[in-house]
């Protein structure tokens, strides 16, 4: 009788591990595989080192006219010189040290909500949400404790998109999730206010809302009602998106089993509580990719604010590339732009990844 | 109305009256007449075959479902549409469900403390101090720092009992409690049922253990078609069934 001998641990064949591994599983596979990876390198040779030339060995980025730009690349140079009006818009120069000091409180106010140990993250998510809109709306607009005021008109440029952006961001989350709760309430005028909300908001163009706001709204208030043009463009950018958002958190909503309304109910919670603490919480984290893919279209969205007279970035940009000094450089402009809008909207998706994996609890039910 | 036999640990004391109950869904008659008095202390076992009305039955008496016709009193406030009693029922009847229905996004210890400090307005210390207990009573206080999904079938839904006990109620409602679980399991959920009728707690239990009903309950209760058929104490309701079709049920679920 030979006795049972275990087999010692071999490695794994050198072709399966390693560098040569890796490219035959997955560039070189099979021969179509090995085509396609063959087309695919030849075209990334064709395109990225001209564009890299372009965009950064050949481009010119010091100077303070067009005659900087002369050595045939991308003349950055014109960014360089309009980004004071990109960032700021019209909001006169010597007052930018205010927009400054919002967004560096802004920071400052967010960096402890990203610290582990830090305890009154509640609290100070809190005033992020309503104390700090206060403070960032007096240092903007001014007129009080001796700063100058300064017209909503004049707000602009990356400061404005940021702006509404993020009004855009808080207002419409909480009044979708309202909504959301509200289509599947049993009330019956709950429910068909909001699915009546809801369906007129989707339904329309936000080109049409802001267009209304800012052109039609005016002619049904009473005579020599003021009402700020920006904060029209706020509400009407609110409202469409609280619609989205709305079916998005309800998507959620519908994901959670029965079972855990019946528990909350069982444990004598109250609706808003167990929606507060049991269903919310669940249903929220389900969407995350919703919701964020909601922020992202309505932080590239604010960019129609333009036609209603109101200068976010990209019109800011629009502007310069009209200025006959500048003539010809729409293509840097235009790339400048995107990268700006590129960076905060990857910036928001990868955020979005890191916190459902935070969230996540390894649950099965 | 009750044949229980005299019981040291049940007392005269009412806890659940159901008079002339019925409930319909839609043209669907699930419950009809349902008659019933629990007295304090009593381990009743509910069953029957599948559909016979058994879980609306004890759902009925936390008011997830709810009745249409007839009256249900609870510990002496009885079950309207005021939300007022609705909650205040809620708080002295504890659930336990097929599936735990534990919240998942809470580690056991958070399940277990949630309801005290927000329904119950527990100081934060002191849900934790009691949850704690009750973990160790059902016998897992080492997994209080993790998450449902991280536990057995069985632990959890220990827990979940533990969750309702956390809540202090005078009754307890089981609702199929080891039917989702692996049969290994099983005996660790009935034991710390056992211990629980053992503390005197009233317990509705719709179950198929019927090695349960014959140690632990006090009375067992037979549904089919909504209605009830045939109560009785476990002896005499295993060996000496009444009616046809507690015999047939008897017949079927025992035979083998």
């Amino acid at each position: 009788m030979s006795t049972f001998e275990p087999h010692p641990d071999l490695p794994p064949p050198s072709t399966s591990v390693g560098i040569v591994g890796w490219l035959r599983s997955n560039l070189f596979s099979s021969w179509l595989n090995s085509i396609l990876t063959l087309v695919a390198a030849y075209l990334v040779f064709l395109t990225v080192p001209p564009l890299l030339e372009w965009a950064f060995f050949k481009a010119d980025w010091v100077g303070d006219t067009r005659e900087a730009c002369d050595s045939g690349g991308a003349c950055w140079v014109f960014v360089g010189v309009r980004m004071n009006q990109f960032m700021y818009g019209l909001y006169p120069e010597s007052e930018y040290w205010r927009i400054n000091l919002a967004g560096f409180l802004i920071v400052a106010l967010v960096v402890p909500l990203f610290i582990e140990r830090f305890r009154w993250k509640l609290w100070l998510g809190l005033f992020i949400l309503v104390g700090y809109p206060i403070i960032a709306f007096l240092l903007f607009s001014g007129g009080v404790f001796g700063l100058e005021h300064v017209e909503t008109s004049r707000w602009g440029g990356l400061t404005l998109t940021l702006i509404l952006a993020s009004v855009g961001m808080a207002a419409s989350f909480p009044i979708g999730v309202l909504l959301a709760l509200g289509r599947r309430s049993t009330m019956p005028i709950v429910k068909s206010v909001s699915v009546v909300f809801i369906e007129f908001w989707r339904g329309v163009p936000l080109i049409t809302v802001l267009f209304m706001s800012s052109v039609m709204l005016p002619l049904f208030l009473p005579e020599g009602t003021h009402f700020d043009k920006l904060l029209r463009a706020m509400i009407g950018i609110a409202l469409f998106q609280s619609a989205y958002m709305a079916e998005v958190v309800r998507g959620g909503l519908q994901a959670i089993p029965k079972g855990q309304y019946e528990a909350a109910q069982a444990l004598g919670l109250s609706f808003w509580k167990s929606m507060g603490l049991i269903i919310l919480p669940q249903a929220l984290k389900l969407v995350i990719p919703g919701i964020v893919n909601t922020f992202i279209a309505l932080f590239k969205d604010t960019t129609l604010v333009l036609i209603i007279g109101l200068f976010d970035m990209l019109a800011m940009i629009e502007a310069a590339l009209a200025d006959p000094k500048w003539l010809g450089y729409a293509i840097e402009g235009l790339t400048f732009a995107a990268f700006v809008y590129w960076v905060f909207c990857f910036s928001m998706s990868r955020y979005s990844m890191a916190l459902e994996r935070k969230l996540h609890t390894g649950h099965s039910r | 109305m009750s044949d229980s036999k005299p019981d040291s640990a049940v007392s005269d004391t009412l806890m659940i009256e159901m008079r002339q109950v019925h409930k319909w869904y839609g043209q669907f008659h699930v419950l009809k007449d349902i008659n019933l008095a629990v007295y304090k202390g009593e381990r009743i076992v509910i069953c029957g075959p599948s559909g016979s009305g058994k879980s609306t039955m004890i759902r009925c008496i936390n008011r997830l479902e709810e009745h249409q016709r007839g009256q249900i009193i609870v510990d002496g406030t009885e079950l309207t549409d005021d939300v007022k009693n609705v909650d205040q029922i809620r708080r002295e009847v504890g659930m336990v469900f097929q599936h735990f229905n534990l919240f998942p996004h809470l580690t056991v210890l958070e399940n277990c403390c949630l309801a005290p400090i927000w329904v119950r307005k527990m100081p934060r210390r002191e849900a934790e101090d009691a949850a704690m207990q009750y973990l160790e009573k059902v016998k897992i206080p080492e997994q209080a720092k993790k998450y449902p999904g991280q536990l057995s079938g069985g632990q959890q839904q220990r827990v979940a009992i533990a969750r309702s006990l956390c809540m202090n109620p005078s009754i307890m409602l089981f609702d199929e409690p080891t039917s989702a679980l692996d049969p290994e399991m099983i005996k660790e959920v009935l034991d710390t049922m056992i211990e629980l009728a053992e503390s005197g707690m009233t317990m509705l239990c719709v179950t198929h253990e019927m090695g349960f009903a014959k140690t632990v309950a006090n009375r067992v209760i037979f549904m089919d078609g909504g209605e009830i058929i045939e109560q009785n104490e476990p002896e005499e309701f295993f060996n000496n069934p009444q009616s046809d079709r507690t015999q047939l049920f008897l017949s079927q679920i025992l035979e083998h």
